[in-house]
């Protein structure tokens, strides 16, 4: 990891209200990408890579927004539609439908997860003090996963904690999360 | 210059494993009446290299309890001391002791085993206990100084000896020390690491140079060990040529003969530089203690490695399936640079070649998991031991097959079930001696394990002769816990079944070995878990049979590729008991309830994948698709697919291990053209059709089942 997340920077200064210096400003390198107008943006360390939609063995009694599972030079993973978990209306798939392949800490062990989304955008930088904490509403505790706001291009994106947001329980509406953030 | 010991932990430890799996195998063949000198020699040296072993690694606990027990066993060896089923027991003990011990050395956390002090106080007071003789066990072998002064120091632990002010050491190795692989040096070096350690080379014997045998060792040495340390520790580090020297320890200041005869030190510069030994450059020498090298490093690879034991053979089989499948590559990989149709007769024969290739490599790759059961049921000996004496029941244990080879991780999880399974053999199974003899049979019962392969299974059997299954008490307790009404018709399979369930257990007192009612059940749980079944016969009066089933191997299944709609499922091969096609006549629809398959003497209940999986299966009607009865979790049910596809192994791949468990599937796979395929779990199918656990057998009718 980049040293993002770390407290070195508080030895230059501390009586800044982020913690952050200006010297050394700590950034973040966020792989952002579409669904429907909405940008998000991961973490690119968890990003594996980059591929593009194939068909999807379906698992039995999983949720809707699992698609299947593929076979990735070996190993088994499985495929999140974010559209879907987000409960944004359907997409066709078709040749450029993308999946990112992301690294998820579970518990103790590392899984490996696919995610399709409709497009992938662009790699960004945000320096920490430009991301703006996720806003909080009481009766929707969804916003767990969204690490904070970014922007760039005068564009918002919604950055997401993909740890959070994979290891959350299927059950989880988070059909809302869209609204919430963009309102 | 000083080497990592840590390095060789690993290896020691293994080495002492089965050296205690030697002491004890050979201490429950020895019969207290007559004493094999080759047994008791056989126990001996597995403890003396234990011994060896964690003295130079620094292990002393270990090295000092196995001390005493060697002491004893020597005194047994050479005659001295009657050998008695107490004292087997007792060695038996500090057999689980020892492993205990090294168990939490090679975990890195050494502590204090209150056992091993007791067992080492027991043992120090047979020992010492008034046993006259016991001095002159020792003093007919010259070399056993060490022993000698043990004894008179210690008749409390020779650990609290009175700690001194230093050790005066006198050390002359016979000529061919050398050659047996002790270095002085070492020992040295290992005394360095005690505390203080000055040395006076002796070197008055090295002969002049024209005479000297280069592998000789001529010297003599005088050491000065300043340290606060027991005598045991200093003991320690000549443990191993304690027979091969003269050796003298005293403690410093001690006024005696020893310091007296200070050899004169001839300091002749030729001769020291013939001199081979090297400490003798100097013969001066103070090594200051550094850093304690011979103790473990605590940190040092916590990882936990496991390993197993690969014959040669094995591996050189794998070694030549590599270099055909080098030989196949290259010629395909030369058929392709200039590739014309004329040549694809050629490639084809090429292809095939490269799948036989990889099937046999396969095979040889699998077979280096496969360890003989042998390391499974060695463990046995032991328990039937133990056990019997406890309950004064005389059995004898008898192995079979112990050659019989399975997957380790099979293996691995198959041990404890089979542990409660010759428990309850013993336990519910073997009747008291008198009881025997009452029924007619000789007073010692007998349990055999039995281990064969049968069409790419392994089945272990456990035999005991004892009473049976007693099938009135079972059908009442069933009864009794409302696990059957009393109006049921069962056949005795179905009773002896029972045993199976949970929360079931006739033994009518809780025993220390079983009957707390948790068992059978977890027992069939884990080995359906290996995807095996487990059934018991008995007849009463003759004893049971319990016959466990399990796959060779846990990584590649045979499946059998089913499809429903546009998804192929596979289905272990091993499961299916029959498919048919047309069962019209056969069907009978339950109201309210699952649809039902008249199979010969028995309704077998219906799933339906595409209901269950909410897929779209393309047969409309039920009868235009394909029944496979399978059997698991020891019932069958019929699985209504679309069509059968092809048989072939596959690669079991976790499904768990990027996403979680699914419901009745049990992993996944990959199959030919790249898709992923899931793997279908009968046990867990059922659960989820929520079929009930039925038996809708037509009555008096199970012979098909009772061959």
């Amino acid at each position: 990891m980049v040293n993002n997340e770390t407290e070195s920077s508080s030895i230059t200064r501390i009586n800044d209200d982020t913690e952050d210096s200006v010297a050394h400003e700590p950034s973040e390198q966020y792989l952002t990408f579409y669904i429907e107008d909405e940008i998000y943006g991961v973490d690119i360390l968890s990003v594996q890579e980059i591929r593009g939609w194939e068909p999807a063995t379906e698992i039995p009694n999983a949720p809707e927004y699992i698609k299947g599972v593929i076979n990735l030079r070996g190993t088994v993973v499985p495929i999140t539609d974010l559209r879907c978990r987000f409960g944004i209306k359907q997409f066709e798939y078709s040749g450029v439908t993308v999946v990112i392949i992301v690294k998820v800490q579970s518990g103790k062990s590392d899984k490996t997860m696919g995610v399709v989304v409709d497009a992938v955008s662009d790699v960004s930088n945000f320096n920490k003090s430009e991301i703006h904490p996720a806003p909080e509403l009481s009766e929707n505790k969804n916003t767990a996963f969204v690490k904070g706001l970014g922007s760039t291009e005068n564009k918002m994106v919604i950055l997401l904690d993909i740890n959070k947001l994979m290891n959350t329980s299927d059950d989880t509406d988070l059909s809302r999360v869209s609204q919430v953030v963009s309102a | 210059m000083g080497i990592d010991l840590s390095q060789f932990h690993q290896v020691f430890f293994e080495e002492s494993y089965e050296g205690l799996d030697v002491m004890e195998s050979a201490l429950l063949n020895l019969q207290p009446d007559t004493v094999d000198s080759e047994t008791i020699n056989e126990i001996f040296r597995a403890a003396h290299s234990i011994k060896g072993g964690s003295g130079t690694f620094g292990f002393i606990d270990v090295a000092d309890f196995t001390h005493v027990i060697e002491t004893l066993l020597d005194e047994i060896r050479s005659g001295t001391r009657k050998i008695t089923s107490e004292t087997v027991d007792l060695f038996l003990q500090s057999v689980d002791c020892i492993r205990k011990l090294i168990q939490q050395h090679d975990a890195g956390e050494p502590c204090v085993i209150p056992e091993a002090v007791e067992l080492k106080k027991v043992f120090e007071g047979i020992l010492s206990g008034g046993d006259s003789e016991n001095e002159s066990v020792s003093s007919p072998e010259p070399a056993s100084t060490i022993t000698e002064i043990d004894d008179q120091t210690g008749d409390g632990s020779q650990a609290d000896s009175p700690l001194t002010h230093g050790w005066k050491i006198y050390f002359k190795p016979e000529l061919d020390i050398l050659k047996t692989g002790n270095d002085p040096l070492r020992m040295f070096r290992e005394l360095a690491s005690l505390g203080a350690l000055s040395i006076t080379a002796d070197i008055s014997q090295v002969p002049p140079i024209g005479s000297i045998d280069p592998e000789a060792c001529y010297m003599a040495w005088e050491l000065e060990l300043d340290a606060d340390v027991s005598k045991s520790a200093v003991d320690e580090v000549f443990e191993w040529v304690v027979d091969e020297s003269e050796l003298r320890i005293e403690p410093l200041g001690s006024d005696d003969a020893v310091s007296d005869v200070k050899p004169e030190v001839l300091v002749e510069t030729a001769i020291e530089e013939i001199t081979l030994a090297p400490t003798a450059s100097t013969p001066e020498v103070v090594v200051q203690p550094e850093e304690m090298t011979s103790k473990p490093k605590k940190d040092a690879s916590k990882v936990e490695v496991s390993s197993i034991r690969v014959g040669i053979d094995k591996v050189d089989d794998l070694i030549n399936m590599v270099g055909e499948l080098v030989i196949t590559q290259s010629m395909l990989g030369e058929l392709g640079l200039d590739f014309t149709m004329d040549s694809l007769p050629r490639l084809l024969e090429g292809i095939e070649q490269l799948s036989q290739n990889t099937r046999e490599l396969q095979e040889s790759v699998m077979r280096i998991r496969m360890l003989p059961i042998s390391f499974t049921f060695s463990r046995f000996p032991r328990l039937v031991h133990d056990l019997s004496r406890t309950m004064n029941k005389k059995i004898e244990l008898k192995l079979t097959g112990e050659q019989t080879e399975l997957d380790k991780t099979v293996m691995e999880k198959i041990g404890d079930p089979l542990v409660h399974l010759v428990r309850n053999s013993l336990d519910h199974g073997i009747e008291m001696p008198e009881d025997r003899v009452k029924a007619g049979k000789p007073e010692t019962g007998t349990i055999t394990l039995n281990a064969f392969h049968q069409s790419g299974n392994i089945v272990i059997q456990i035999i005991d002769d004892g009473a049976g299954l007693n099938k009135p008490r079972i059908l009442q307790k069933a009864i009794e816990k409302e696990l059957v009404s009393e109006n049921d018709n069962l056949s005795d399979d179905q009773i002896h079944d029972l045993i199976f369930k949970p929360g079931f257990s006739t033994a009518d007192q809780v025993s220390d070995i079983s009957g707390r009612g948790v068992g059978m059940d977890v027992v069939r749980r884990n080995i359906n878990e290996l995807n095996g079944s487990v059934e018991v016969e008995s007849t009463e009066g003759q004893g049971s049979v319990f016959t466990i089933r399990l796959p060779l191997t846990l990584a590649i299944l045979d499946g059998q590729l089913i499809r429903v709609g546009d998804k192929v499922y596979i289905l272990p091969l091993i499961s299916i008991v029959e498919s048919i096609q047309s069962f019209q006549g056969m069907l009978h629809r339950v109201v309210g309830g699952c649809d039902l398959l008249r199979l010969r003497d028995e309704y077998v209940p219906i799933i339906k994948l595409s209901s269950i999986f909410n897929i779209k299966s393309t047969t409309q009607e039920m009868e235009d698709g394909l029944l496979v009865v399978v059997e698991g979790d020891n019932m069958k049910v019929a699985i209504l697919i679309d069509d059968l596809e092809a048989q072939q192994q596959v690669v079991i791949k976790s499904l768990e291990e990027n996403y979680k468990r699914v419901d009745g599937v049990s992993g996944a796979t990959i199959l030919g053209n790249g898709t992923v395929s899931l793997i279908l779990d009968i046990p867990g199918l059922i659960k989820l059709a929520g079929v009930q656990r039925y038996e809708y057998k037509m009555a008096n009718n199970d012979d098909d089942r009772a061959a």
